[in-house]
C-alpha cells in the first residue's frame, strides 16, 4: 500500500484543525518540589494527516499524548479537541469522550488473552453498550478489512506480533473514532511487519475525517508521516513536513 | 481475562472448592453430632414431657429419682399417663469373656414407651418376658463385627444372662456405645442395687392440655424439673455446646477453612490483577469505566465461585454418601441450611477478594499503558 496523499508543507496545510494545543505545561510533584516536564507546548494537529511525535526518551512525548488523549490532566494551557475544551471536561466526561472519539494503539498491543481477536477488537463497542454479538460481528468486518480474515476467532497467543498489532488497530477503528493515538506501534515488530502496520495507519490517515497521531522512535517509519513534531526536553523544537525531516535526519 | 491463565483459574477454583468442602463437611458433621446428642430424646416420640431431678443438665447426666415420684407425677392434673424410664451405662460380657460397655435403656414393662421404634428383626414384645433384650443394629455390628444380623445372642450383665431377641434401627446417640433395651423391671434386676434407680418419668399430656402449662404444673406440684421434649433436647445440645471443647475444635477447623479459602482466593485474584494491570489500564484508556470493569471481573468471579462451590458441595455429598453405612457416621448428613449458609460465606469471600484486588485497578492511572 503506497502513500497516496500528497504531503503539504506545514505552513501550506489547509486541513481543518483536530487538536489545538496552546501553551500547555505539565508539572509532576517530586518530593516537595514540582518538576516541569512540558513547557509551553503549542501546536495544531490536523484532520486527514498522520502526525508523528518524535524525540529522545524522556523528552515528554508520552506525557503529551496522554494529555492530548484526555488520560492525563495538564497543569496549565488550553487544549481544544474537535472543538471541545479538554481542560473544561470532568474526568467522567473525558472517559465518555475517549470512548466515542479516540482509538488507541499501544506498543505491547495489550489484548485480553482470554478473548478472541474479534472479541478484543469489539471491546470499545461493548464498553459503549453494544451487545457482544453485534459488536463482535462489526469487529470481524474491520478485521477483514485489514487483512485478518481467517484469524478472527483466534486467541492472541495464537497470533504473530504483527497480527496482534492488527487486532489492536481493529480495536482502535471499530467504533469509528476521529482521532487514532498510536504509541510506538512498530517498536515490537520487525521491519517488514512494521511497514505493513504503518501502511494501514497511513491509509487510515488519508480519511479527511480522521487524524492519526503517532509517537515513535523508529526512524524507519518517518516517511509514512505527513508532519513530524520533534520534541526535546519537554518542548517542541521542530514542526516539519515529513519529507524535510527525513531528508535532514534520515 | 482470568480464564486465559489456566493455572490461576484452576487455583482459584481449588481455593473455593477447598473452603466449601471444609465448611459444608465440618459444619454438617458438627450439626449431626449435636443432633445425636438429642436423638435419644426425639426417639421417644410418644412422650410430651420428660420429668427429672432438678439438678439434671443434660440427657447423659442422670440423677436417680425416688420411685414415689412416679406416683406424684401421675397425680398432677392434665397428665394422661406417666411411665418410668431407666438410662445408664453398663458392661456386658460375651460368652468368650470379652466385655463391652453399652447404654442400657429400661422401658415401661406394659406400654413399652421409650422402646426403639423401628424394628429390623425379632419380636418387639419379647422385652415383656424376663431376661430378654433388644439391641440396635449398629451396636450389634460394633459388638460382633463381621457376623450377620441375628437374634438369640446371649450376653451377661452383672451375672444376669440376657438374650438378644430383637434388633432395631435407631439413630446413634452422642456416645457410640451399643444401645441395649430391656424392660424397666429387667433393668432394675440387672443393675447394681442403689437407693433410687428411676432416671426419668415420661409423661403424656391429656387432650386439650398444653405441654407448656403441664410442665409448669408438674414442676410446681412435685418440685421436679419437667421439660418438653424439645426443651430437653435443646438443653442437652446447649450443654455440649457450652461445657465441652467440641464446638471450639470444629469452629477452629471451619475458621481455618474460611481463612485458607479467603487467602487462596484473595491472593490469586490479586496476582491476576497485578499481572494484568496493563490490560486494565488499556481498557480504562479506551473508555471502560470502573463499574464496567467491576462487572466484568464479577462475572468471571461468579463462574469461578460457582464452579468451586459446586465441586465443594459435590465432594461433601459424595463423602456423606460413601460413609452413609459406616457405623461411626450413621445418620450424619448434609443439611440444606449448611449448603445455603456456605453459599453466602463463599460469596462474601469472593466479593471481598475481588474488591481487595480491584482497589488497585480503580486507582489505576490509565496513562501507565503508555509507559514502557
Amino acid at each position: 500500500m503506497a502513500k497516496q496523499s500528497k504531503v503539504l508543507p506545514v505552513t501550506a496545510s489547509t486541513n481543518p484543525v483536530a487538536i489545538q494545543v496552546r501553551k500547555v505545561v505539565k508539572d509532576f510533584a517530586v518530593g516537595n518540589e514540582h518538576l516541569r516536564v512540558l513547557h509551553d507546548i503549542t501546536a495544531d494537529i490536523r484532520m486527514g494527516e498522520l502526525t508523528m511525535l518524535v524525540g529522545p526518551s524522556g523528552c515528554g512525548k508520552t506525557t503529551l499524548i496522554s494529555i492530548l488523549s484526555g488520560i492525563l490532566s495538564s497543569s496549565g494551557g488550553e487544549i481544544t479537541i474537535f472543538g471541545e475544551s479538554l481542560i473544561a471536561m470532568k474526568d467522567s466526561a473525558k472517559v465518555l469522550f475517549r470512548r466515542e472519539n479516540i482509538g488507541f494503539i499501544f506498543q505491547q498491543y495489550n489484548l485480553l488473552p482470554a478473548l478472541t481477536a474479534a472479541e478484543n477488537a469489539a471491546m470499545p463497542l461493548v464498553a459503549a453498550g453494544m451487545t457482544l454479538e453485534a459488536a463482535t460481528e462489526k469487529a470481524r468486518e474491520v478485521l477483514r478489512r485489514i487483512g485478518m480474515e481467517g484469524q478472527t476467532e483466534k486467541l492472541p497467543r495464537m497470533l504473530s506480533g504483527g497480527q496482534q498489532q492488527r487486532v489492536a488497530i481493529a480495536r482502535a477503528l471499530v467504533h469509528n473514532p476521529r482521532l487514532i493515538v498510536c504509541d510506538e506501534p512498530t517498536a515490537a515488530l520487525d521491519a517488514k511487519t512494521g511497514r505493513q502496520v504503518m501502511e494501514i495507519l497511513r491509509e487510515i490517515a488519508n480519511d479527511t475525517n480522521r487524524c492519526v497521531l503517532v509517537v515513535t522512535h523508529d526512524n524507519r517509519i518517518y516517511s509514512f508521516a505527513d508532519r513530524i513534531l520533534a520534541m526535546s526536553d519537554g518542548r517542541i523544537v521542530g514542526d516539519h513536513a515529513a519529507e524535510d525531516y527525513v531528508h535532514d535526519h534520515g | 481475562m482470568l480464564m486465559g491463565d489456566r493455572a490461576k483459574y484452576f487455583g482459584l477454583i481449588f481455593g473455593v472448592t477447598f473452603a466449601t468442602l471444609l465448611m459444608t463437611q465440618q459444619v454438617s458433621i458438627f450439626i449431626s453430632l449435636m443432633a445425636r446428642t438429642a436423638s435419644a430424646i426425639y426417639a421417644v416420640d410418644e412422650a410430651d414431657i420428660w420429668v427429672m431431678d432438678p439438678r439434671v443438665r443434660y440427657l447423659e447426666e442422670v440423677e436417680p429419682l425416688r420411685d414415689v415420684e412416679l406416683g406424684n407425677v401421675r397425680s398432677v392434673a392434665g397428665v394422661e399417663w406417666a411411665v418410668p424410664f431407666y438410662k445408664g451405662l453398663a458392661t456386658i460380657r460375651m460368652p468368650d469373656g470379652v466385655t463391652q460397655q453399652v447404654q442400657l435403656i429400661g422401658v415401661d414393662d406394659v406400654t413399652m414407651v421409650g422402646r426403639c421404634p423401628e424394628m429390623v428383626m425379632g419380636d418387639p414384645m419379647a422385652l415383656q418376658r424376663p431376661q430378654q433384650a433388644m439391641m440396635d443394629v449398629n451396636g450389634f455390628l460394633f459388638t460382633w463385627p463381621g457376623e450377620p444380623l441375628q437374634v438369640g445372642k446371649q450376653v451377661e450383665l452383672n451375672d444376669n444372662r440376657l438374650t438378644i431377641s430383637a434388633l432395631c434401627e435407631v439413630m446413634p446417640t452422642f456416645f457410640t456405645f451399643p444401645i441395649l433395651y430391656v424392660s424397666y423391671n429387667t433393668a432394675m434386676e440387672v443393675t447394681p442395687p442403689t437407693r433410687n434407680k428411676m432416671s426419668f418419668v415420661l409423661v403424656k399430656a391429656a387432650d386439650g392440655v398444653s405441654v407448656a402449662e403441664l410442665t409448669e404444673r408438674i414442676t410446681a406440684q412435685t418440685g421436679l424439673q419437667a421439660l418438653s421434649q424439645h426443651d430437653f433436647a435443646w438443653r442437652s445440645i446447649n450443654y455440649i455446646l457450652e461445657r465441652t471443647g467440641i464446638p471450639i475444635n470444629f469452629g477452629i477447623t471451619i475458621i481455618l477453612g474460611v481463612l485458607i479459602g479467603l487467602a487462596i482466593t484473595a491472593q490469586t485474584f490479586y496476582i491476576f490483577v497485578v499481572e494484568n494491570l496493563k490490560q486494565f489500564a488499556a481498557l480504562k484508556a479506551i473508555g471502560v469505566t470502573n463499574l464496567q470493569l467491576l462487572r466484568m471481573v464479577l462475572a468471571q468471579a461468579a463462574i469461578v465461585g460457582l464452579s468451586g462451590y459446586g465441586l465443594g458441595v459435590g465432594l461433601t455429598a459424595v463423602f456423606f454418601t460413601v460413609t452413609a453405612d459406616a457405623p461411626a457416621l450413621k445418620g450424619f448428613q448434609m443439611y440444606w441450611q449448611v449448603v445455603v449458609g456456605t453459599a453466602g460465606v463463599m460469596t462474601l469471600i469472593v466479593v471481598i477478594s475481588i474488591l481487595f484486588s480491584l482497589r488497585r485497578v480503580f486507582k489505576l492511572d490509565p496513562a501507565m499503558v503508555f509507559r514502557g
